[in-house]
């Protein structure tokens, strides 16, 4: 046990101390956090910069808007099109905005606008708006309509869900359902991708680990003083312990910089501008609603229940994917092509879950998205996946016992592979030749 | 009571028998050497004895308790194949492994106190592995093997890639712990260092224990009763008469001043002497010509192909 913390605790503070740990540690949530408030920032300074149009109005329907703080300022011209061209900057314009008669309703109509510069994609369709609402407007007075009415002529329909379920008496209950579909989604791929990217990239870790051990020869001096199993065991576990400091880091980091961040930045601003930084600039009230309603969604999900079930699986899945890949480095020699196709078979599971993924998502309840949660070597990624839309919770539970008696019986599996791997030189590792080492005694 | 004792020791890998049924004892105390060419399944014991692997058949005894978990900590092993953590830096990385030989933190510093003085390289404390040349690798190497102060020390061709100085350095030292009380099994094919080092012997040969015992002895049982003569004046003119008729000895070289001679199986080696000094042969040297090991081991590996 006390040679089993000091492997631990090398392959922890070797791994921890070294200097490109330490700045992708401290990087990375700055490069976030930047990548936040830039564009924010950015769509602060520029969103304030006005453009000044000249129109020249030849439908005689188009209205100023009242609201002169938008993108666009218009002035609406007595002068001739071809004067205004030849005038406009003189008279401080930044262009020409032309529109023609209007014929019928203004379908398929095509108005100009002459400038020097090239029209940002808000501002182009910040305009197209603007026309468009006047001769909407107009046409809504010339077919006689009143534009109220109009409005109240459109219902406003809201769909809400209801579950079915039976109780414990075995009687058909409902529950009102939050319509938290597209939360779930996303927390769905967000925690699938965590897990699989977190697997791959702390798996390679590992087997690349395993191999140099095994080629510089310093692993028959060290089970020469402990077992093989322990040295696996412990580079497994510390490794883990680096990949649990990194996210900490990465979290409360990136908390700190955004704190720091707001109390600098007018953060409300900053959310505005965001919002305002889509093409779409004035977003319907329905959007800006269902912004409101989403983030009022995400704090109403279970997180108490589904962040500890996502920490299992992820454990669960680290500790298989981790030994699978210690078992896989074992068996390589120095040259990391020839075992190409052993990594590959590693690697094929994980790979498969993060394809099914989207079908699994689109269709939580199908019989693929139940079974391949069950299975151990993709219910790390699709469980956390399907967690959101709520899974029965049998399902859960029978998952998560497969998951961890799995997780023992892969690291045992590997670490039978991995003692005879490690002092094996000169032969070529295959799926075989594992299956053969497995039954080899110590 | 020996230090190691094998019995009937044996180990397969697959359909291949790496190591046959090998019995041998190693005394307490001495400097042992493995002999045997590559492949022969040196490497295959030495892992069964350090339990890095476990015998399918046999017996292994260590201080005549059979072998179990405590030992390997009594036990010193440097492989042949070097090999440190490159990135480590040399003295957590020394620290480590004394460790993990279950030398406690205080006594690790204690020692690697002592070793780093006595090697002069207090400076390559913080220094990392891969800024070190071969040899003070190496160096570090024999360090981490000895750190813990092992029973018995395990060394597989602990000179090769050394130069002639740092060999030396590792010949004093491995001489010293020896003097100390340490047992040394010593595995090389480089003879002139078996038999400047080794008391004893065991040649493996395809897994079996081919020959075993004292240097000494082995090369008296492997001897030709060869002696060589030097001498001044001239050979008495009957010498080649006397040869062919005398059953006792049979000259088989003639050059310069010397003499070989091979003394007949029950005769008496003096017979030869006597009979040239009564000629008047003025003797300078005389001396029993005994086998190299190198020439044993290439007879006796020959003859168990």
């Amino acid at each position: 046990m006390n040679k089993l913390w000091l492997i631990i605790q090398r392959e922890y503070l070797t791994r921890v101390k070294k200097k490109s740990f330490i700045l992708l540690t401290l990087l990375s949530p700055l490069i976030f956090v930047a990548l936040f408030i830039v564009p924010a920032l950015l769509a602060i300074y520029t969103g304030k910069e006005q453009k000044f149009v000249a129109v020249k109005d030849d439908s005689g329907v188009f209205a100023l808007p009242k609201d002169t703080s938008g993108r666009v300022v218009f002035d609406v011209k007595n002068e001739s099109l071809e004067a205004l061209k030849s005038s406009y900057k003189q008279q401080r314009y930044d262009g020409v905005l032309y529109i023609p008669a209007l014929a019928g309703t203004g379908q398929g109509m095509n108005i100009q606008y002459f400038s020097e510069g090239q029209l940002s994609l808000g501002t182009k369709s910040y305009i197209e708006n603007r026309v468009a609402e006047s001769i909407e407007a107009n046409n809504i007075k010339t077919f006689g309509y009143d534009q109220e009415r109009l409005k109240s002529l459109r219902p406003d329909v809201q769909l809400s869900q209801k579950e079915l379920a039976f109780n414990e008496t075995g009687q058909l209950v409902e529950m009102d359902k939050k319509n938290s579909a597209g939360i779930a989604t996303a927390i769905g791929y967000i925690s699938g991708f965590i897990i699989y990217i977190v697997l791959l990239i702390y798996g390679t870790m590992i087997m690349r680990s395993v191999m140099e051990e095994k080629t510089t020869r310093i692993v028959e001096v060290i089970i020469s003083s402990v077992k093989p199993f322990q040295l696996m065991m412990g580079k497994i576990i510390g490794v883990s312990a680096v990949g649990l400091t990194q996210m900490l880091a990465w979290i409360t980091l990136t908390i700190a910089l955004m704190t720091l961040a707001g109390s600098f930045l007018p953060m409300e601003q900053v959310a505005a501008a965001q919002q305002g930084a889509s093409p779409f600039q004035q977003a319907p009230p329905e959007q800006a609603y269902a912004v409101a309603e989403n983030l009022a969604l995400l704090k109403s999900q279970n997180w108490a229940f589904i962040l500890p079930v996502f920490l299992f699986y992820f454990i669960g899945g680290y500790f298989i994917y981790s030994s699978l890949f210690a078992a896989v480095g074992s068996a390589m020699g120095d040259d990391l092509g020839e075992s190409q196709p052993l990594t590959f078979v590693a690697m094929a599971p994980i790979i498969i879950a993060i394809i099914v993924i989207t079908p699994v998502i689109e269709n939580p309840t199908s019989s693929l998205a139940v079974w391949m949660s069950i299975i151990p070597l993709f219910s790390p990624v699709i469980m956390p996946a399907r967690l959101a839309f709520e899974p029965p919770i049998w399902q859960i539970l029978l998952s998560m016992v497969i998951l961890a008696a799995s997780a023992f019986f892969f690291v045992w599996l590997a670490g039978r592979i991995y003692r005879v791997g490690i002092l094996m030189y000169g032969k070529k590792g295959s799926v075989k030749e594992l299956g053969k080492w497995l039954f080899y005694r110590d | 009571m020996p230090i190691l004792r094998l019995e009937n020791v044996t180990k397969h890998y697959d359909k291949h028998t790496a190591v046959d049924h090998v019995s041998f004892d190693i005394p307490k105390g001495v400097v042992f050497g493995m002999l045997g060419p590559n492949g022969a399944g040196k490497t295959s014991l030495i892992r069964i004895i350090t339990s890095i692997t476990r015998a399918d058949e046999g017996k292994v005894w260590m201080d005549g308790e059979p072998l179990n978990s405590r030992h390997p900590e009594q036990i010193g092993y440097m492989p042949e194949e070097r090999g440190l953590y490159k990135k480590m830096k040399v003295g957590d990385h020394l620290t480590y492994l004394a460790r993990l030989k279950g030398l406690s933190a205080a006594d690790t510093h204690k020692e690697l106190r002592y070793w780093f003085e006595r090697f002069e390289i207090k400076d390559w404390w913080g220094k990392k592995v891969d800024e070190l040349s071969k040899g003070m690798q190496q160096k570090v190497q024999f360090i981490a093997t000895v750190l813990h102060k092992p029973k018995l020390l395990i060394l597989d061709e602990p000179f090769s890639g050394l130069d002639p100085i740092n060999t030396n350095l590792i010949k004093d030292e491995i001489r010293e712990l020896n003097h100390r009380g340490t047992s040394i099994i010593f595995s090389t094919h480089r003879m002139e260092q078996v038999e400047e080092m080794c008391e004893h012997i065991v040649l493996i040969n395809k897994g079996k224990n081919v020959l075993e015992g004292k240097v000494k002895d082995v090369r008296q049982q492997f001897k030709d009763n060869l002696f060589k003569i030097e001498y001044t004046g001239a050979l008495p003119p009957d010498l080649d008469t006397v040869d062919t008729a005398s059953n006792a000895f049979d000259i088989t070289s003639k050059s310069g001043h010397q003499l070989t001679v091979k003394v007949s199986e029950g005769s008496d080696s003096n017979e030869i002497l006597r009979h040239l000094i009564r000629q008047g042969v003025h003797i300078q040297s005389f001396n029993e010509i005994l086998p190299t090991i190198n020439e044993i081991f290439i007879k006796r590996v020959g003859e168990s192909n």
